[in-house]
């Protein structure tokens, strides 16, 4: 333990405490804004400049540790003044066009700007231009980069780097034109980035961003001859509400419907019925797989999200054959809602209008892929919105949640079960296809709890499961790319052995999505995750097996899991992606 | 009115003068990476303000270039630019009225051709081709990538130790380089911004000298390979210091009788004292390494056989021979190769100089060492012969300013012609032809000498020694599939892999030419990762030293702390170390300059530390 001194309070802290962590402990804030804790401590943005008496120089409290003695102050004279200064030379180069930017009252470079009191600019605002295509943006990917917007703190760098080990962006250029950009001079679409958002959301300003599609949603919306049909995702549930300030009693799934029923959406389905669609199938695929082992490549692996599909589609294409060939439960959604449902309903599956509301950026890809349009022609998914588009939505169609009334999802696409919902969670599809894998093998349920050793919001789990008739199936579970990519070289090395093995691309699975909303310095997957796992808990029904309107489909449209029809609308196969 | 008036410099002069002391320091520092264009426009804007505005060209062509090259950079030109900023320079070049801006033009117009790659990236793409990596300089310029800012941290925590366990992360001869290294990681040290350079060189020695006997760490599994190191040199000794902490069994092969290479058959004891060299070689070898000395591959092993017998090779017999000057009278009696005199020296034969006059051909730093040992071994006179000036020898200043302390005649000027000798063709004079200095070699940076119009000198001479370079003794190699390049260099690729010879791998000298220990050290490094890795293991060097956190200091200026030598008329009758370390006090208030840019600026960012290999 070292004692030192912050603005008079004496404090402890142990050795190696950085003074800015030492300072948040006690309540005294310092303000900072390049820093991610663990991620990027690199003093870029001087915004955490304290004095430390007896040096003649302010110091970053960000990566400089408590000394024996020091004496500190946060904010003297000096320090407040040079670091208005360096705020107002971020502003010189930042397009401050606050009132037109998505990450208006959730930006951080705003907040400490009005914190600070920044009023004026005493110097000539030059926000830098997009180089390629004249200041265009390039929105034919999901992730969007504002130049005039990036303050250069190499967040995106570093979370890339570090956590999705991707490298996609880069610093370019040297000296004072130095900036954020693509590697290796690529643009965007030509890269192998998975659009997994994890740079959207540690951006604090509005310089990367998810593309917006709400104005196709609001056309379709407003033609007469379309049927709009909307899907929500699990982990959307249970992020959506924190951006409109609702108690953890008031943020349920059946708000969340009466929102997109006010905004005018035909009928709202839910993408867990494509979640259990989805364990039938893959369930059904694995327990083909286990117990005609030669014939196939191990491990089986989910193929539910589309940054790790695209991951192993450019990283590891060798093994492409042991990705289940289940669609995502996005993508199952919407080929039954253009087929079964069309058909059940009669209507013309050309004038329906299938959005989904996704805790995903790449979803945004996925939907595009030339193979997801098996139901009419069409692409399955029409649109693909992320919780924060939706929730832009709701706020401009001046919707105030907390007035609306719960309803249920509509009938038939809108039932599911507990297995479905904690899809939203690392571990959540492996433990919903155990659970029915059993079923179909042994003929009866395990308890629904039975898988619970591969819960939880850790990076890397394993456990092996015995299923009496079938033998021991050793699982794995992974979450982040960077996690994936080790998980890959130990199975390419031979060094682990798995049978199934799930892998979700955003660190803690869907509900730390790129998608989901931003809170600066807080990282919700596992929060978010919990809760999924309490509605689960809370079910009625907590085996997708048992789902109602799931036994009716098969009974009266698809027959049974792996057949003709399934394998026509429920399944594809996965290519690999051209080299760059 | 005064006729005339003294001018005494104003005090906005005298600050620019200051400042320009200071930007030359600060082009000293420069990180290697910058954008080129960049360069190239900051320098013309010096170049404008020095601009006296009398004349069109230099006035305004000089600023409508400027103008061009920040489109360049910034805007969105016309591909048309480039041309137009050619044409524009070569019109200044040739109409300017003095050098201030022909010169100009001319720095624009060399980058124009020198890296169009880069001008064209920008005007086409808006982007500079290489991204500047930003390395810690002092790292960076180490070829073997030791962990500078990190043993000058714990140097000035006073932990010795620690210091020598983290050098040898990089470097498994730390005591070497703390004596003999030529120091490249002090170049370019970002303390020159504010005064001078580290001294880092002076505090390895300081952590050497105090660090006590340091025990090696522990070997990996054995993993039942073996590789043979042909040479036990300092790139043979890092090699298989490395290789035998991974777990393999290594067997140094030396053609001598001790091992140490160069370090003992090529430098002075007065710089690298012998029991320091051997202390360190019997801390290498702890680790369990087999030697056999005097053997040679093709006499008494074949090529073939430690082939057959080895899982690897590695060759690294250095460059070992001696280079002839081809004049007439070069194979008399007492003429002598520098070679040869530093060998004798390194098995503590013989010789005897005493009365004598010694002539040394050649300017380089074997050159100064021949001339300093040939003073300790009792000459009554020694002159350094050279064909170009004293600030053109590619030895080191302090080398030459070192020997001329001891009392050496350096002749600067002076191209041998032929050797003279007597009936019993001993040698007793060398001829010299006089020299002018004339035109600069583009390539090299360094002016020509020629041929001055006087007539030749006679130097009388007992003994010559000739210092003009060393050659690799590769012959026999190229009959076992060894590719020979020019010079008789191996054809090794970056990796030190030998090219369409399976297993077998060779760096240093023997694949460079003559260079120093420190890229030797950095060949046997690289050639330890890339055989573990051929042999089909990924064994990770690393260490356990923990660092002290990085604290910020002031920046005043201070000067360097130079090591200090014994006095040149006692050190100069012995082969006793000639540098005196430095004292607790010196050590301390040198490595409290460090800047620690491992950490501060780009370096906590990335490329701060490499912590395994």
């Amino acid at each position: 333990m070292v004692s030192f001194t912050i603005n008079g309070k004496k404090l402890h802290a142990p050795e190696g405490t950085t003074i800015l962590e030492a300072a948040e402990k006690n309540n005294i804030p310092i303000p900072h804004l390049c820093y991610l804790k663990d991620i990027n401590e690199i003093a870029a943005c001087r915004m955490c400049i304290v004095e430390i008496e007896g040096t003649d120089r302010f110091q970053p409290a960000c990566n400089t540790e408590v000394a024996e003695g020091m004496v500190i102050n946060t904010n003297p004279p000096g320090v407040r003044h040079a670091r208005k200064t360096n705020l107002r030379l971020i502003l010189s180069q930042h397009n401050s066009n606050c009132t037109t930017c998505v990450r208006s009252n959730n930006c951080e470079l705003q907040r400490l700007s009005y914190a600070l009191n920044i009023h004026y600019q005493p110097y000539k605002v030059k926000p830098e231009k997009n180089k390629l295509e004249s200041n265009r943006l390039d929105l034919s990917v999901p992730v969007v980069r504002e130049a005039s917007k990036c303050i250069k703190c190499m967040r995106c760098i570093q979370v890339c780097d570090k956590i999705q080990e991707m490298h996609i962006w880069d610093l370019v250029g040297t000296g004072s034109r130095t900036t954020v950009d693509v590697s290796y001079s690529r643009k965007l679409k030509d890269t192998d980035c998975t659009f997994c958002g994890q740079c959207v959301t540690h951006c604090p300003t509005g310089a990367l961003t998810v593309r917006d599609d709400t104005v196709k949603v609001l056309r379709a919306l407003e033609d007469p001859e379309i049927t709009t049909i909307v899907q929500v995702a699990p982990a959307v549930r249970v992020a959506w509400a924190e951006s409109f300030g609702l108690t953890k009693e008031q943020c349920t799934a059946g708000r969340l419907v009466g929102c997109l029923k006010a905004m005018g959406f035909d009928y709202v389905f839910d993408t867990n019925f494509g979640a259990d669609l989805t364990i039938m199938e893959e369930g059904s695929e694995f327990i083909e797989r286990f117990t005609h082992r030669n014939k196939h490549r191990w491990p089986m692996f989910t193929s539910c999200c589309p940054g790790w599909v695209s991951f192993v589609k450019s990283q590891y294409p060798s093994y492409l054959d042991c990705l289940s060939t289940a669609k995502s439960p996005q993508q199952m959604f919407g080929a039954i809602a253009k087929s079964y449902f069309a058909e059940k309903m009669g209507l013309d599956p050309h004038k329906l209008c299938v959005v989904s509301i996704m805790p995903c950026s790449a979803k945004k890809m996925e939907r595009e892929l030339h193979e997801m349009r098996d139901a009419c022609g069409d692409p399955d998914v029409d649109v693909v919105l992320t919780t924060r588009e939706m929730n832009r939505l709701f706020r401009s169609d001046l919707i105030v949640p907390e007035e609306v009334e719960e309803v249920p999802f509509d009938s038939p696409l809108g039932s599911s079960t507990g297995a479905a919902v904690i899809f939203g969670a690392t571990g959540g599809v492996m433990d919903a296809a155990l659970r029915s894998a059993y079923y179909l093998i042994e003929g009866k349920n395990p308890d629904a709890d039975a898988f619970k050793a591969i819960r939880g919001n850790r990076p890397w789990k394993e456990a092996v499961f015995n299923v009496p008739k079938a033998g021991n199936v050793r699982i794995a579970v992974v979450s982040g790319l960077g996690n994936a990519r080790r998980l890959m070289e130990a199975i390419d090395s031979g060094a682990v052995d798995y049978d199934f093995v799930e892998v979700m691309a955003c660190p803690g699975g869907c509900s730390g999505g790129g998608g989901q909303p931003i809170h600066e310095g807080r990282e919700c997957a596992s929060d978010r995750g919990d809760m999924l796992w309490e509605l689960d808990k809370a079910s009625e029904i907590r085996f997708s097996h048992e789902n109602p309107e799931i036994k009716a489909l098969y009974r009266t449209y698809l027959k049974k899991p792996l057949g003709e029809k399934a394998h026509k609308l429920l399944h594809t196969e996965h290519r690999p992606k051209a080299a760059h | 009115m005064s006729r005339l008036n003294l001018k005494p410099p104003s005090k906005a002069q005298a600050i620019v003068e200051q400042m320009y002391r200071n930007m030359e320091r600060r082009i000293a520092a420069s990180p290697p990476g910058l954008c080129p264009v960049d360069m190239a426009l900051n320098f013309l804007s010096l170049c404008q303000a020095q601009t006296c505005g009398k004349c069109v060209p230099c006035r305004i062509g000089l600023a409508k270039i400027n103008e061009m090259l920040h489109e360049v950079l910034e805007g969105e030109p016309d591909p048309s630019i480039l041309k137009r900023i050619e044409q524009t320079a070569r019109v200044v070049e040739y109409t300017a009225d003095c050098a201030i801006g022909i010169d100009a033009a001319q720095l624009v117009l060399m980058g124009l051709q020198g890296f169009k790659e880069d001008y064209e990236e920008h005007v086409n793409n808006h982007r500079c081709m290489g991204s500047l990596k930003n390395p810690v300089p002092c790292v960076a310029l180490c070829p073997a990538g030791v962990d500078i800012p990190g043993y000058i941290a714990l140097v000035n925590e006073g932990r010795p130790a620690d210091a020598i366990r983290l050098i040898r992360k990089d470097n498994p001869l730390p005591s070497s380089c703390a004596y003999i290294c030529e120091h490249p990681c002090e170049a370019r040290c970002r303390r020159n911004m504010v005064d001078d350079p580290l001294n880092i060189r002076g505090l390895k020695r300081y952590a050497v000298d105090h660090a006590g006997d340091v025990p090696q760490p522990e070997c990996a599994e054995p993993t039942g390979k073996s590789i043979a190191v042909v040479g036990g040199g300092p790139g043979g000794l890092s090699a298989a210091y490395y290789l035998t902490l991974m777990g393999h069994k290594v067997t140094i092969f030396e053609r001598h009788k001790h091992l140490g290479g160069m370090m003992r058959y090529g430098i002075p004891s007065y710089r690298f004292p012998r029991e320091v060299l051997d202390s360190e070689i019997k801390s290498i070898l702890s680790l369990g390494i087999e030697v056999h000395t005097n053997v040679n591959i093709g006499t008494d092993i074949s090529f073939d056989d430690l082939k057959k017998d080895y899982d690897c090779l590695y060759l690294s017999i250095g460059a070992q021979t001696d280079k002839k000057t081809g004049i007439e009278g070069e194979n008399s009696k007492g003429v002598i190769s520098a070679v040869e005199l530093l060998r004798s020296i390194g098995d503590e034969e013989e010789i005897d100089f005493k009365d004598k006059e010694i002539v040394v051909i050649g300017g380089g730093n074997v050159a100064m060492d021949v001339t300093r040992s040939a003073i300790r071994l009792g000459a009554k006179k020694v002159s350094c012969v050279y064909r170009r000036r004293q600030e053109d020898m590619t030895a080191q200043a302090e080398e030459v300013e070192g020997a001329i302390a001891e009392g050496a005649e350096v002749c600067s000027l002076e191209a041998p012609v032929r050797i003279e000798t007597d009936d019993a063709g001993n040698a007793v004079a060398l001829w010299t032809q006089p020299q002018i200095i004339g035109e600069v070699d583009p390539s090299s940076g360094r002016p020509r000498p020629v041929a001055a119009e006087v007539p030749l000198k006679r130097i009388p001479a007992d003994v010559i020694i000739i210092a003009v370079g060393q050659g690799i003794s590769s012959a026999g190699f190229e009959q076992v599939g060894i590719k020979i390049q020019r010079g008789g260099a191996f054809l090794a690729k970056t990796n030190t892999q030998l090219p369409d010879i399976e297993g077998v791998f060779a760096g240093g000298d023997c694949v460079t030419g003559p260079a120093t220990v420190i890229r030797a050290i950095a060949a046997g490094k690289a050639a330890a990762a890339n055989i573990d890795e051929y042999l089909g293991f990924r064994h990770e060097i690393t260490t356990d030293v923990v660092l002290p956190p990085p604290v910020f200091k002031d920046l005043k200026a201070r000067g360097r702390i130079n090591i200090s030598e014994r006095d040149a008329s006692e050190r100069k009758k012995d082969f006793e170390c000639i540098e005196c370390g430095y004292t607790d006090e010196e050590a301390h208030k040198e490595s409290g300059r460090c800047l620690r840019c491992d950490h501060f600026g780009y370096g906590n960012f990335r490329g701060g530390r490499v912590a395994k290999w």
